[in-house]
């Protein structure tokens, strides 16, 4: 690092980016992984579904599964837009 | 007891298969009886970095179909003792690798020839030939360069690795895997353009085997056919035996993670 490079405007590091990127996306991967293959399509369906009625985003649908003793739970997270009129 | 290693990436060109030829080799040197298998079906090339090409006879399909035995097929490498290779076929048939061929195989490399340790060197990408090398293992060495496609393709392959080897069916849980960083540029990690060895860590939350730099060496020993551990006076030959010495439960520290100091003059007007 020069110390001509302290005097210029820094620009965001590269590799810090890549890290933020990497942590959003791994984390994304990791919430479907081990459920049915059905889970992203589903994931889709009922976004499409949600969206006929309220504008949400893309992330907004959250879909997992989870086992607890023996048996399967399916969980639906829909978060609506804080200023949508009901 | 007999220990399979599957060295897999998930992306391809990270270094998988300089990284199962410098394991297998380091293990040898310490006295254990190893085979490194090549399980790119199609696309041999591990022959090519140990330096055996022209002494392939037989390969892993003609073992699974009863073409040769495991005595036959099996390379003897001539520097290092203990150490053996087991070359891929260069068919196109996808089908040719089968669970219970594959299994046979490392059964009777177990049984009939009596190795410490099974290298199996994956090929890159998730289907049949990379999931055949990781079934039957009973640990991983995951290999990710420090760049965003090879952590992420790193972290799918865990995922894998988590739910399709046969302990994972068994309901035996995960097999333990180590992060292998290779390619890795102090001097571009203090420059903030690559992702640090601590940055991995953290996103794929695994242990550390060991950081390989980026090294002329390695280039240097796949053209001359001799794995880069050999090369003792290299870095990379170097970082190579202290992962090994590591695999083996050793506490070595981690070196060449900081890049060479600068003089006083090149600091301030070095730029990089």
């Amino acid at each position: 690092m020069s110390i001509f490079s302290y005097l210029l405007p820094k620009k965001q590091r590269s590799a810090a980016v890549a890290k933020e990127r990497l942590q959003i996306i791994v984390a994304r991967e990791r919430s479907t992984r081990g459920g049915p293959d059905y889970l992203p399509q589903l994931q889709e369906e009922l976004l499409a579904v949600v969206r006929k009625y309220v504008p949400v985003d893309p992330d907004a649908v959250n879909v997992q599964v989870d086992r607890d003793s023996g048996c399967e739970i399916l969980e639906l997270n829909i978060t609506l837009p804080e200023n949508h009129p009901s | 007891m007999t220990k399979i290693v599957v060295v897999t990436s998930g992306k391809g060109g990270v270094g998988k298969t300089t990284t199962s030829a410098a394991l297998a080799t380091g293990l040898a040197l310490r006295g254990f009886r190893t085979t490194v298998i090549d399980f790119d079906v199609g696309l041999r090339n591990l022959d090519l970095i140990m330096g055996c090409e022209r002494r392939v006879v037989y390969d892993l399909v003609n073992v699974i179909n009863g073409d040769a035995n495991i005595r036959q097929a099996l390379i003897k490498d001539k520097r290092v003792d203990n150490l053996f290779i087991l070359p891929a076929s260069q068919t196109r048939d996808k089908d040719a690798l089968t669970q219970e061929g594959v299994e046979r195989v490392l059964n009777a490399l177990r049984d009939d020839m009596a190795m410490d340790y099974i290298i199996c060197d994956s090929p890159a990408g998730i289907e049949k030939g990379a999931l055949m090398a990781a079934y039957y293992a009973d640990e991983a060495v995951v290999v990710t360069n420090p760049e965003v496609s090879s952590v992420r393709d790193s972290d799918r392959m865990l995922g894998i690795l988590a739910s399709k080897t046969r302990r994972a069916e068994q309901g035996g849980g995960d097999i333990p895997a180590r992060l292998l960083l290779t390619r890795y540029s102090p001097e571009r990690v203090t420059r903030g353009e690559m992702l640090s060895v601590d940055d991995v860590r953290e996103i794929l939350a695994i242990d550390l085997l060991g950081v390989i730099p980026e090294s002329q060496a390695v280039l240097n020993a796949s053209n001359a056919g001799s794995p880069v551990i050999l090369d003792t006076e290299s870095d990379a030959g170097q970082a190579y035996l202290d992962a090994v010495a590591r695999f083996l439960g050793d506490e070595v520290p981690h070196r060449f993670l900081t890049a060479g100091r600068k003089g006083l003059l090149g600091r301030l007007f070095g730029g990089q």
